[in-house]
């Protein structure tokens, strides 16, 4: 539905140019959700504006629904613009207008009729639960309100891919929830394809069904969200992993850890369960087959759109010899294991 | 004061709010076109025109910096051509017009830098052409500062229309001056003052009353 192809965006010209997105290559399966996330600053921003030529791009082409909108004009693509929809992170409201002039705000640039923009818009307020708020101005609203008005506002053209800058960054935990939520809600019954950007780890674990990292303009690693969680591919992947699962050895024992000396045997495992194994008493049958003892440091589970990631901090203490045969055994299980350190 | 006096003084009040109106009418639709181009043509902007940008803020430059009382000698010939002749009522809307057009034009090009960038984005990416962008989002967007412009031109106006009275424009200014002043009434002096004073408060009640309404934030 969305393809960008060898996108590339200089600012500036000659030996000053700055390279904001290199040589990107994304594509967005129809009625799907995929997000790219980032640290501020990556070029995520650059990349969705690049989608529905807000930013035109100095070389590459994006094609949306078949149709290469770097090769239009003006108009072609304005019109083209009526079937991308898009929310911000700062809503971009009309103060002026009320809620259901917001949203018929699209279908006015568009022509539409008053009976034919009514027609739509109750079932959207409807939709987005805002039924009661239709005469309300936009100063009188909830963050969380405001979003779902923009969000009726992208919907209103009937678009057939739905950007989201940001969409949920200015709001608070649980108000994300309920517009992920929404968001969930309309690429299903709508099938509607979403692009988001976010650096949050939280938005991609909860709607995204494929994700792309972006690092100073390129994109590092594109994969499945399932495997992205229990496998990433890249150094960033782990790093934004990490700080998203924020398990790591207290600081007390990484004061101790050591990478590797004879007089400190107990190694410190982490464990990473995944679906399979995340339900079996590995543990207890480590504890027993190969007369290892224990501690777990840290433990948590994780729910990813139906996956079970399991995580562990564990210090084993036995014979290195069982202790090597005990990993060689984790591994088998399909478990992802990594000795970061070795403890007295 | 006799009878002759204050009709004098009611068709001199008459003549200052005809003369304030019509030219704050025209000076205000064309301020508003040039305030927009300022705003659109500015670099960065979706109109983004360098070369007319410095034009218009040229001339705009140029139309504040001359004192009111110079422009209104200095195209006396324009005046005439416009008019018909040089002195009288009609005569002072013109340059009164002229030289509140620019002043017009840079108030509402600031009303209209108050507006979040953020929305004339998402009315592009709604796919709104330039004219949609100035008449749907700029121009209600802006209302309550554009009105509080309007309000401050038409307050200038009146004092300006004072000045045209020393040459002759008719109005308030007209009647303070030649009796007040080159006759020394000073009852008649002070008649006009506070007519003038009251004409300015009303304007500005009602120009707060107009923002107040037109805004919902």
């Amino acid at each position: 539905m969305i393809r960008l192809e060898h996108l590339s965006k200089f600012y500036g010209s000659g030996q000053s140019a700055v390279a904001a997105l290199q040589d990107v290559e994304l594509h967005v399966p129809e009625g799907s959700i995929t997000g790219v996330i980032g640290v501020s600053g990556a070029g995520k921003s650059t990349l969705i504006r690049c989608v529905n030529l807000l930013e035109r791009p100095t070389s590459g082409k994006v094609w949306v629904d078949g149709q290469d909108l770097t090769c239009l004009d003006e108009q072609g693509l304005r019109k083209a613009r009526h079937d991308i929809g898009m929310i911000f992170q700062h809503f971009n409201l009309l103060d002026s207008r009320t809620v259901y002039r917001n949203i018929a705000f699209p279908l006015e640039l568009m022509g539409l009729d008053k009976a034919a923009i009514q027609q739509r818009i109750t079932p959207l307020l409807e939709l987005t639960g805002l039924t009661d708020k239709r005469d309300n101005y936009p100063s009188a609203l909830s963050g969380g309100q405001k979003q779902r008005v923009a969000i009726a506002r992208a919907l209103a053209s009937r678009p057939k891919v739905l950007l989201c800058d940001e969409a949920t960054s200015a709001l608070d935990p649980q108000t994300t929830t309920s517009i992920l939520e929404l968001l969930r809600e309309i690429n299903q019954e709508l099938g509607l394809t979403i692009l988001l950007i976010t650096h949050e780890m939280e938005v991609v674990k909860s709607i995204c069904d494929s994700v792309a990292l972006i690092s100073d303009g390129r994109l590092v690693e594109t994969s499945r969200v399932g495997p992205f969680f229990t496998r990433p591919g890249t150094e960033l992947g782990r790093a934004f992993l990490e700080d998203f699962l924020r398990i790591e050895p207290p600081r007390s024992l990484r004061e101790r850890l050591e990478s590797s000396a004879p007089d400190k045997p107990h190694p410190i495992v982490r464990l990473v369960f995944n679906d399979e194994n995340v339900s079996s008493p590995l543990i207890s049958q480590l504890a027993r087959e190969f007369e290892l003892d224990i501690s777990i440091l840290q433990a948590r589970i994780e729910d990813i759109q139906g996956h079970t990631l399991g995580l562990m901090i564990a210090e084993f203490r036995g014979s290195p010899h069982q202790i090597q045969t005990a990993l060689a055994h984790l591994e088998s299980m399909q478990l992802t294991t990594e000795v970061l350190g070795y403890v007295e | 004061m006799s009878s002759s006096m204050m009709t004098l003084i009611g068709q001199a009040t008459l003549q200052t709010l005809y003369m304030v109106l019509i030219s704050g009418l025209i000076s205000g639709v064309l301020g508003l076109a040039l305030g927009l181009a300022l705003y659109t043509t500015r670099p960065g902007r979706f109109l983004a025109c360098p070369p007319a940008f410095l034009i218009i803020s040229a001339i705009v430059n140029i139309g504040r910096s001359i004192p009111f009382i110079i422009l209104m000698v200095a195209i006396v010939p324009f005046t005439r051509l416009i008019a018909g002749t040089s002195i009288g009522t009609n005569a002072a809307m013109v340059p009164l017009t002229i030289a509140a057009i620019p002043f017009v034009a840079r108030l509402i090009e600031g009303a209209l830098n108050e507006i979040p960038s953020g929305l004339i984005e998402a009315a592009q990416a709604m796919g709104a052409s330039p004219w949609q962008i100035m008449t749907k989002v700029l121009i209600p967007e802006a209302k309550g500062g554009i009105i509080t412009s309007f309000t401050i031109t038409a307050v200038t106006l009146i004092s300006y229309s004072a000045m045209a009275g020393a040459v002759g424009g008719g109005g308030l200014g007209d009647v303070g001056i030649r009796y007040g002043y080159n006759r020394f009434e000073p009852v008649i002096m002070l008649i006009t003052v506070a007519i003038l004073v009251i004409m300015v408060q009303g304007i500005q009640t009602l120009g707060d009353q107009l923002v107040k309404k037109a805004s919902h934030k």
